[in-house]
C-alpha cells in the first residue's frame, strides 16, 4: 500500500526503488524511508539466518582533513582516534563540554590526515555546525566538509553477506577484519566497503556514488537471490540493533546523557589528552555515575516502550529508552535509564505499561550475540 | 489486494463485525493488521462485562505499535478467543477469521451505523 510522501521530506537515491518494491514508507529524521517490506519479523530473521539488504543512505558523512585533522578528531570525540590505522574504524561519541552526546559516530581513518565521521541522519546539519564551530575556535589546519550528498550507503548484513558480496567485488572480504574498510568496485561501481553494521550480525556497509546506488542495490539483490536475501526497513534495523544492545542516539541517549551514563565507558580514550567533556567523564569514572542505562527483559507478557516510567514504591525512578518484542529471541527486551544503585543483573524492575505495573528484570548485555565472535 | 467479506459489517476504526445467531463476533480488518505489522500481544476484556459502542475492548500490540480495539456495538461480552491471545500472530495471516470477542448486542439498531463491505473497501482504498 502506497503512503503519501510530503514534498519536504528528503529522499535517498533508492527512494523510487523502495516504492517499486512495495515498501511501507515513513518519516524518519526528516527522511522518507522504508519501515518494512515483507514484515519486521521476516526481515529480522532473514538477517539473523541468511542476509538482509538495507538502504542507510540517510546517514551522514562529515570529512575532516588537514595537518591538524587528528588533533581535531581527538578533541571532538571521546574515543582515542590515534589508535586508528588507515583503513580502520572506531565507534565513538561526539561529545559536549559536559561529556554528553552531540551524536554517536563511526570514525573512519581514510588517510594519514583525513578522517570521515558517519553520523545519524537527523543530526547531520547539527553535527556539521558543531564541528565547524569547534574547528574555527581552535584554529589549526583543518577542512571540515559535509560530504553526505556524495554518498549512498547500502548495508548487507547476515551470515551470508560475505559470500553474496564477494561475487560482486574484488575487495578481498575474508581478509577484511571487523571495523576495517577497503576500496574497490562493487558491481562495477567505485565503492568503499566496511565490515560494520547495526544489526549484531556479520556484514558490510557499502559507500557508493548516489547515481550508481540503484545498480549496486539491484546487483546485491540478484546475487543474494539463492540465499533468499531480503530487503529490510528501519523497523527490522531497530529490532536487530536493540537485540544486539546497540544504542540509538536520540532515544537511548542525548545531550543530557553522558557517555558513561549510556554504559559506553569502552569508547572513552582514558589515556589521551584533553577532549570535550573529559573532566566530567573522568570525574564520573572516579566517583561513579548517579544513573545508568540498564538492559532489561520483561518477565510478564508486555512490551515496555520508549518513555514508559520505571517505578519503585509508587514513585517514578527511571524511564524506558528503547523497548520491543524481538523476533529472534522472542522476548520483550529494552533499555531503561535508572539509578545506578539499581543496576545489577537479576534485579527486578517494575515498569508502568499504560497504567499497569509490569515486572521486568535487569539482564546482561548484549541480549543477542552471534556465534563465533569473540 | 484484500477482499472484505460481504456478510460482515465494518467500523471506521477498522474493526469487522459478523452478526450471527444473535451474537456479534468482532475482529480487525486486513487493512488494520497490515498497518500494525507483526502482532505480538492481544489483551481482551473479561467475559460478562457490559460495553457500549465505541468503548475500548482491548489492546492489540505489534512489534512497532499499540492499537486499541473499540467495540462496534453495545452489549455483553459473552466470549473471548483465548487461542488467539496465545497465538496473536494468526491475526496477520487470517484477519477475517480471527474473531477476538463475541458480544450479545443490547441495541440492535446500532448495526445500521456500521459500514458495509463496499463502503469500507472504498474507505481504505
Amino acid at each position: 500500500m502506497a503512503s503519501t510522501s510530503p514534498a519536504e521530506l528528503k529522499k535517498t537515491p533508492l527512494n523510487a526503488t523502495h516504492r517499486a518494491l512495495g515498501a511501507r514508507m515513513v518519516e524518519f529524521g526528516g527522511w522518507d524511508m522504508p519501515v518494512e517490506y515483507s514484515g519486521i519479523t521476516d526481515e529480522h530473521l532473514a538477517v539473523r539466518t541468511r542476509a538482509g539488504l538495507f538502504d542507510v543512505s540517510h546517514m551522514g558523512e562529515i570529512e575532516i582533513a588537514g595537518k591538524d585533522a587528528l588533533a581535531l578528531v581527538q578533541w571532538l570525540t571521546s574515543n582515542d582516534a590515534s589508535r586508528l590505522a588507515v583503513g580502520q574504524i572506531q565507534y565513538s561519541a561526539l561529545t559536549t563540554p559536559t561529556g554528553t552526546f552531540v551524536d554517536d559516530v563511526l570514525v573512519y581513518r581514510m588517510a594519514d590526515e583525513h578522517y570521515m565521521l558517519v553520523v545519524n541522519a537527523g543530526n547531520i546539519a547539527k553535527d556539521h555546525e558543531w564541528i565547524r564551530g569547534q574547528a574555527a575556535s581552535r584554529g589549526g589546519d583543518t577542512a571540515v566538509v559535509n560530504a553526505s550528498a556524495r554518498y549512498a550507503l547500502i548495508a548487507l548484513q547476515g551470515p551470508e553477506a560475505q559470500g553474496i558480496l564477494q561475487t560482486l567485488t574484488g575487495v578481498e572480504l575474508a581478509g577484511l577484519k571487523y571495523y576495517w574498510f577497503g576500496h574497490g568496485e562493487v558491481a562495477g561501481v567505485r565503492a568503499t566497503v566496511s565490515r560494520t553494521g547495526y544489526t549484531g550480525e556479520d556484514g558490510f556497509e557499502i559507500f557508493t556514488p548516489p547515481a550508481q546506488a540503484d545498480r549496486v542495490w539491484q546487483a546485491l539483490l540478484d546475487a543474494g537471490r539463492s540465499a533468499d536475501v531480503k530487503p529490510c526497513g528501519l523497523g527490522a534495523r531497530d529490532t536487530l540493533r536493540l537485540e544486539a544492545a546497540m544504542r540509538l542516539c536520540g532515544s537511548d541517549m542525548d545531550d543530557q546523557t553522558t557517555v558513561l551514563e549510556a554504559g559506553l565507558g569502552w569508547i572513552v580514550g582514558w589515556k589521551k589528552d584533553d577532549f570535550l567533556g573529559a573532566s566530567r567523564l573522568r570525574d564520573q569514572k572516579t566517583n561513579g555515575v548517579e544513573r545508568r542505562l540498564a538492559p532489561f527483559e520483561m518477565k510478564d507478557r508486555a512490551i515496555a516502550r520508549h518513555g514508559y516510567p520505571v517505578m519503585q514504591d509508587g514513585r517514578q525512578v527511571g524511564v524506558v529508552t528503547s523497548g520491543t518484542q524481538t523476533p529472534f529471541l522472542k522476548k520483550a527486551i529494552g533499555f531503561a535509564m535508572v539509578p545506578a544503585r539499581m543496576v545489577e543483573v537479576g534485579r527486578p524492575l517494575m515498569i508502568d505499561v499504560r497504567g499497569r505495573l509490569v515486572a521486568a528484570e535487569i539482564v546482561p548485555e548484549p541480549f543477542y550475540k552471534r556465534a563465533g565472535r569473540t | 489486494m484484500s477482499s472484505y467479506p460481504s456478510d460482515f459489517k465494518y467500523t471506521k476504526d477498522h474493526e469487522w463485525v459478523r452478526l450471527k445467531d444473535g451474537e456479534a463476533s468482532v475482529g480487525i480488518t486486513d487493512f488494520a493488521q497490515r498497518q500494525l505489522g507483526d502482532i505480538v500481544f492481544l489483551e481482551l476484556p473479561a467475559v460478562g462485562q457490559q460495553v457500549k459502542q465505541g468503548d475500548v475492548l482491548g489492546q492489540i500490540e505489534s512489534v512497532k505499535a499499540v492499537s486499541e480495539l473499540f467495540s462496534p456495538v453495545s452489549g455483553e461480552i459473552v466470549a473471548t478467543n483465548a487461542d488467539l491471545v496465545s497465538h496473536p500472530e494468526v491475526i496477520n495471516t487470517a484477519p477475517h477469521d480471527s474473531w477476538m470477542v463475541r458480544i450479545r448486542p443490547s441495541a440492535p439498531g446500532e448495526a445500521a451505523s456500521l459500514l458495509d463491505a463496499a463502503a469500507y473497501a472504498s474507505l481504505v482504498k
